[in-house]
């Protein structure tokens, strides 16, 4: 007879054999035996959070950055919907999480009993899966399956219910099994033949456009080499989504700024005006299409993706190709090797005049703006936030709004996994708590949260986390007053009606800083910006910067509602009265 | 007409309507049937009629058939979001019209009348395999199997031979000959 062990201590001999380094988690009534037995298990440390929301951002963090899953502790009822938002937040944008929450006693599950709530059904829709532990002999399995369920395929959160007297209750343990049983779950049989329709396609294209997504993320660092090695080869111009940011290098030649509802001139119009679009491990948003019946109007289209739902979903597609990014692109270079050596030039001459299209494109300069030497651009300082960092090894997080999407715009990746934010479901308060995650996972690089006023204020709690564990994060605030991108719309579209989207009485977020016991820098003249920056960057330990910035600028380029990408709405340079051409446009 | 201030698209025309026949083999465990009906509702797809019942105790897998409308296209998103349920081990997809699948359903019909109501009822219901589970002097439970647009031509039509209460259940479906979905 094996050695027995109670549930609690199961938990954790799960943990220890999936390589667990860090939970986030809180502690509550249904799962002190789990956190009874968390001393005893040195290899696994506790973050404690201030709020079980904090603790699903954080983990998502530390998942996205790192390529880890990350862990989640919660106690049943409001441990549990806190929870909520992290996961679903997890399941838009598919990154993957174990979230294990307690519950009252098995004998007390339906009798509305202190803290009980139905965790699984309300956690269902937002999640890939999750299980109620009824029988302490199923424990470990389940944890186990949970873990492959998060990790492979497209990855998501998962949730696993755990009982007070299963947590106590004892049985034997049993290792994870090498064969996995999930196989019919993940899709990566692709055919050669695809992949040699993919070629066809691409070497018969004029004017093509590569359009990539999270799932390059995804896939691991070797599909963004694998990446770079394929649109290096090939020649073409690649556009990325939110997401997909960092897959490709940003300040690359061949790489022509994100695309969708924010994204740049160029980007857009060549979505709009391709002959071929690659899609590789995006899902066709809606903040990318805009109007789908006229989306893409004369393209060939190509999907590759893991996700087999993803396909057709919302754009008919020519040729589809379900797999793991990195091993398709693999295949195709492999192919492309193969091929004579004409095949390199014969692709630089058919898209030459493409190319010059692009070019002309750029002269737009859709990212510009009007710059001030009184007041501090948002645009700018997220551009001197670039400048300064760009030397290290930066990762930063966003909140959701305009300074995400100035962020998006103005700060370039070269490397995956150093760009954090909320894109599926918008989560306002992601920023600052992802940020303690990316922290967590590489204690000696600078995290920075390019954050919104409004937004930072709804995790704001997690600072004092920060400093319990001495993280140095460093949360630059570009702050407007506004609720910026509510406030943009409503002056694009409800006659400047700014309903409810001013914040009357914000802190002061120094003295906000200094009692959490952080460091509060201010900033509102862009003369002593990159000081100020500086200051930021060089102090040793997390930093509140309140960057006060120009209230009423701003983002562009944009598309419009129900508007296709060749309709775009671009910024004040645009306008006959501010014209002004040339390098000089974003000094003035 | 939407509301041209969204920040959303306006809705495309919609494409025609077809209804298929989803039969769904899945793990029998708790919450399997609310993950199934979860997605539909959750996703804006329509259920018609829904059975489910074990039908392997030994392996532990229930059969569910599910009546449902959409575009070829929501169909097929149908069909690959309810592949990547866990507990589901594969979803087949016939068409109404599909001449090589059988569809039943069944019902249970009471009749409350005089014996020439009764005799009325039964005469009626020849054509679909009616059997007498219950009679009375005054009374009468039949059940029928027949198609759906069949049982409700059926009820219509005995409402006034004293047709007091119907009880349905939904499609069921198996394909004809040797052949078995893999």
């Amino acid at each position: 007879m094996s050695k027995l062990y109670s549930g609690a201590e199961i938990v954790f001999k799960c943990l220890e054999d999936q390589d667990v380094k860090y939970i986030f988690g809180y502690p509550g009534g249904a799962v002190l035996p789990i956190y009874d037995e968390l001393k005893n298990h040195s290899t696994i440390k506790h973050i404690l959070v201030r709020h079980e929301q904090g603790a699903g951002h954080a983990a998502e963090g530390y998942a996205r950055s790192s390529g880890k899953p990350g862990v989640v502790l919660v106690t049943s009822g409001p441990g549990a919907t806190n929870v909520v938002t992290a996961l679903t937040d997890a399941y838009m944008d598919s990154v993957p999480l174990v979230c294990i929450s307690g519950q009252v006693p098995t004998h007390l599950i339906g009798t509305d009993a202190f803290q009980e709530c139905d965790t699984t059904g309300i956690t269902r829709p937002c999640t890939k899966h999750n299980w109620l532990v009824k029988d302490i002999k199923d424990l470990s399995k389940i944890l186990h399956e949970a873990f492959i369920v998060a990790t492979t395929g497209r990855p998501g959160p998962v949730l696993v219910d755990i009982p007070k007297d299963i947590q106590f209750a004892k049985t034997s343990y049993s290792k994870p099994k090498k064969e996995k049983q999930l196989k019919r779950k993940i899709h990566n049989k692709f055919s050669q033949n695809e992949i040699d329709e993919l070629i066809n396609l691409i070497s018969k294209a004029k004017k093509p456009v590569i359009y990539t997504g999270g799932g390059v993320i995804n896939s691991g660092p070797k599909a963004s080499e694998a990446l770079r090695e394929f649109v290096r080869l090939i020649g073409f111009p690649i556009t990325s989504t939110l997401q997909g940011l960092g897959a490709f290098p940003g300040d690359d030649n061949q790489f022509i700024g994100m695309l969708g509802m924010h994204g740049t001139y160029e980007a857009n119009n060549a979505m709009h005006d391709c002959d071929l679009l690659i899609n590789i491990g995006a899902r066709f948003d809606d903040r990318i299409t805009g109007k789908i019946d006229e989306f893409s109007p004369k393209s060939k289209k190509v999907h590759i993706d893991i996700d087999p739902s993803s396909i057709n979903k919302i754009i008919k597609v020519d040729l589809a190709i379900v797999g793991d990014v990195n091993e398709v692109l693999r295949a195709a270079i492999k192919k492309i090797n193969k091929k004579q050596n004409g095949f390199k030039i014969s692709n630089k001459q058919n898209t030459s005049k493409w190319w010059e299209q692009i070019q002309k494109w750029q002269l737009k300069d859709s990212l510009g703006f009007i710059n001030s030497e009184k007041t501090i651009k948002p645009q700018h300082a997220v551009q001197r936030l670039y400048e300064l960092t760009k030397k290290q090894d930066t990762f930063i997080t966003t909140e959701v709004g305009q300074h995400q999407m100035w962020a998006a715009q103005h700060y370039k990746f070269n490397k995956p996994n150093r760009w954090m934010t909320s894109g599926g479901l918008g989560t306002m308060g992601y920023g600052l708590p992802a940020a303690v995650g990316v922290q967590i996972a590489h204690p000696d690089k600078l995290v920075i949260d390019i954050a919104g006023e409004a937004s930072v204020l709804m995790t704001m709690q997690e600072m004092s986390t920060a400093v319990q564990y001495n993280l140095p994060i460093k949360i630059f605030v570009l702050n407007n007053q506004y609720m910026g991108m509510v406030r943009q719309w409503q002056e694009l579209l409800h006659e400047k009606n700014y309903s409810e989207s001013y914040s009357e009485a914000l802190p002061d977020f120094v003295k906000l800083a200094e009692a959490y016991g952080c460091k509060g820098i201010k900033a509102d003249n862009p003369n002593e910006l990159d000081n100020k920056i500086k200051e930021m960057i060089n102090h040793n330990g997390p930093v509140i910067f309140d960057c006060q910035v120009d209230p009423n600028e701003n983002c562009f380029p944009m598309i419009p509602s129900g508007k296709p990408h060749n309709q775009m709405i671009l910024g004040p340079n645009d306008k006959e009265e501010n014209k002004i051409t040339g390098k000089g446009k974003a000094l003035v | 007409m939407a509301n041209p201030k969204s920040a959303y698209s306006i809705p495309t025309k919609k494409g025609k309507l077809d209804t298929h026949i989803l039969v769904v083999w899945v793990d029998n465990e708790a919450g399997v049937l609310a993950r199934v009906v979860g997605l539909f509702s959750g996703r804006g797809y329509n259920i018609e009629s829904l059975a489910v019942a074990e039908v392997d105790a030994t392996r532990n897998i229930s059969r569910i058939t599910i009546v449902t409308t959409g575009t070829p296209q929501v169909i097929d998103q149908i069909k690959l979001q309810l592949k990547k349920l866990v507990p589901v081990h594969k979803v087949a997809d016939f068409k109404r019209e599909d001449k090589k699948v059988i569809f039943k359903e069944m019902a249970l019909l009471k009749v409350v009348g005089n014996k020439k109501k009764i005799e009325k009822t039964l005469k009626a219901c020849k054509s679909f395999n009616p059997v007498i589970l219950d009679k009375t002097k005054k009374s009468v439970v039949i059940q029928i199997t027949a198609l759906r647009r069949e049982i409700d031509k059926m009820s219509k039509k005995l409402k006034s031979h004293g047709l007091t209460s119907t009880s349905r259940t939904g499609a069921i479906a198996m394909t004809r000959g040797a052949e078995v979905f893999k």
